[in-house]
């Protein structure tokens, strides 16, 4: 129901404090486009929180305008804009009973009272809260009170966008499904525009239609989870998504290979796109794609095996390349040469970044 | 978990008891004894039963102390826990101003009770104090030491003056508590000043109000000093409250019996009170 847009937003907090200026979000632009389901992932402390305080109101950001549906909301109080947030730690109102919780919004922007009945009655029922409204909300388990504070950001028609800051970092494991199930019911009956923010990429990867991943105040890629780990738009994002990692080799562009030290590996279609690229590159490829091999082949690299993880369903491999060390996924029951082995580089698996970034 | 028994334990809790022994519950019998006795001295004594309770519970002018002790601490509570929570509310969260408040506050509590008494007395007098002074000037004729609600209200404000920053410290920290998401959610929710105090802030700050509530019941149902200090406990009986009674007839009579009676109601009081306030503020805490 609302498109929510922010141009060139950027905040310091460093004017409250007097501190040089260091900008947790550093000027960035970006789209949640009208009911879609989006995750903002990203390390602590890159700026997700701010970014969600700054589309809520919560914060006023020191650049940039913030627009819901098109109307400048920037100025505004978060009374004042369509818009509810879930916080990492759950808010619960102790004194009141679980209904008086959800009533709480409503009334405090004085909705009738036959529809503030019915409205807590629907949203109750929606997150299985109905035998709880009449408790009090002292004493209700972690997972509970989530669901309360989820509740009472849901219970509002005005709104239009859902904010979720962490909402299950103090869920115990065994019942974060439980309120993910929730979300996602939520999210397909009521075509509300939902922002999740998360550092676990599994949460941000299962529950998102499209990922926004941020580092240092800035957003480096916007996409589909497939996108993010196939072809990741940054050194960051390929690092900071999939476990482990992407693996990243320093490298330099010979006609159609990459050199590592003095290793040649061929490329495919990246080498094109790289082609006339002086200076160093990295050479990215993910340890799924990596194929570790007992003989040498004509496109083979020889690495040395250091280390065997055991994963349950599979295998993660240390191989040591000139040096360097890679992580190579191996299915279970595949055999694995012993200590000499051959890497093979699938060419069309392999991104080349520049300063970071992919070549494209 | 698996508890383990260790009679040796004992040796190291000693030393404690023996000096609760000596300070508490030695004292506190002797004044039982005292109390169920008449002595005349050494070796002449006589068993009265309870004939000094009955005695104490039908003397008139500890009626009226009583009553008089009521009305100061109930004055004295309904003024300093709003206003120290208001002090607390006002309070800036941030910056050079908190160091400066803190200081300000602590100040009239690091003051010994007699030179509080001291400062108000002189300060309140209309020829060389400039309370006093000023309140002359303004053409009211004030003086505590002839008029009794004069002396009432130099009391009061004087503990006012001396105790609403215990309210307020305590109440400042309780605030500074409250994480920062709750009124973040308040925002969110649409909620106005009053109800992020109402819904937030006070049912959060219940712990320490009871703990404030607490401490200053007890505090001036006992007090001595300041009166003592001030009038003596005049004009006339004006300021005689029960502490102030029981002195005179303890060490000023030597009625040892009647005030060792006198003594024990009083504590029996004091604790039923704060039985009574604490089991009523921490009803319901558990769910």
């Amino acid at each position: 129901m609302a498109a929510i847009e922010l141009e060139g937003v950027a905040h310091h907090y460093g004017a409250e404090a007097g501190a040089d200026p260091e900008w947790a979000l550093d000027g960035l632009s970006h789209r949640f486009e009208d009911g879609t389901a989006v995750a903002v992932l990203g390390p602590s402390g890159c700026g997700k929180t701010t970014l969600l305080k700054v589309v809520s109101g919560l914060l006023q950001p020191t650049r940039g305008r913030v627009t819901i549906d098109g109307r400048d909301v920037t100025p505004l109080p978060p009374r004042e804009r369509h818009i509810t947030q879930v916080f990492q730690f759950p808010v619960v109102y102790d004194s009141m009973t679980v209904e008086g919780n959800l009533d709480f919004p409503l009334r405090n922007r004085g909705v009738p009272e036959a529809e503030r009945r019915a409205r807590v009655r629907e949203v109750a029922e929606l997150l299985d809260l109905t035998a709880l409204l009449p408790r009090r909300a002292r004493g209700l388990s972690a997972s509970l009170r989530q669901t309360v504070s989820l509740a009472r950001g849901l219970v509002r028609p005005d709104a239009a966008a859902l904010l979720l800051d962490e909402p299950l970092t103090v869920i115990d494991p065994g019942r974060r499904w439980e309120i993910r199930q929730k979300l996602k019911r939520v999210h397909a009956e009521s075509a509300l525009t939902l922002v999740y923010v998360t550092h676990d990429q599994t949460e941000a990867l299962t529950f998102a239609d499209l990922v926004v991943v941020m580092d240092a105040g800035r957003i480096l890629q916007v996409g589909t989870p497939r996108e993010l780990f196939e072809t990741p738009a940054h050194r960051f994002v390929g690092h900071f998504i999939g476990s482990p990692g992407m693996n990243l080799l320093p490298c330099h562009l010979e006609g159609r290979a990459a050199v590592v030290d003095d290793l040649r590996i061929p490329l495919g279609a990246a080498a094109d796109r790289a082609a006339g690229s002086r200076g160093t590159l990295e050479l990215g490829v993910r340890p799924e794609y990596l194929e570790l091999r007992t003989d040498p082949a004509a496109e083979t690299v020889p690495v040395r095996v250091q280390a065997v993880a055991e994963l349950g369903d599979h295998r993660i491999v240390t191989a040591l390349l000139a040096g360097r060390s890679l992580k190579v996924r191996v299915p279970d029951g595949a055999t694995l040469p012993s200590e000499r082995a051959h890497l093979h580089f699938p060419p069309e698996r392999i991104c080349l970044y520049r300063e970071g970034k992919l070549v494209s | 978990m698996k508890r383990t028994e260790n009679p040796r334990a004992w040796w190291l809790v000693l030393p404690v008891l023996a000096v609760v022994a000596f300070s508490a519950l030695i004292p506190l019998m002797t004044v039982v004894n005292y109390s169920v006795q008449d002595i005349f001295g050494p070796g002449q004594r006589v068993f009265v039963g309870a004939e000094w309770f009955r005695e104490i519970l039908h003397d008139e002018r500890l009626h009226s102390a009583f009553a008089r002790q009521l009305g100061f601490t109930a004055s004295v509570l309904s003024i300093e826990l709003p206003l120290g929570v208001a002090i607390a509310l006002a309070m800036p969260t941030r910056g050079a101003g908190v160091s400066a408040c803190l200081v300000i506050l602590a100040l009239p509590l690091l003051i010994p009770w007699n030179v509080v008494g001291t400062i108000w007395q002189i300060f309140g007098r209309a020829d060389i104090g400039l309370g006093g002074a000023f309140v002359h000037a303004l053409g009211i004729d004030y003086n505590y030491a002839q008029n009794p609600a004069d002396a009432w209200l130099t009391l009061l404000v004087m503990d006012v003056w001396h105790w609403t920053s215990l309210v307020a410290l305590l109440a400042y920290a309780g605030l500074r508590a409250i994480p920062e998401a709750y009124y973040q959610a308040a925002q969110i929710d649409g909620a106005g000043a009053f109800g992020v105090f109402h819904h937030i802030q006070l049912p959060r700050l219940r712990g320490v109000l009871t703990i404030a509530l607490l401490l200053r019941l007890m505090d001036s149902f006992v007090i001595y000093t300041e009166p003592f200090v001030l009038t003596g406990g005049g004009p006339g009986n004006a300021t005689t409250f029960l502490s102030q009674y029981l002195a005179r007839m303890a060490v000023g009579q030597f009625d040892l019996g009647p005030a060792a009676a006198f003594s024990l109601i009083y504590f029996l009081v004091i604790l039923a009170l704060c039985f009574v306030f604490f089991t009523v503020l921490t009803a319901g805490e558990e769910r």
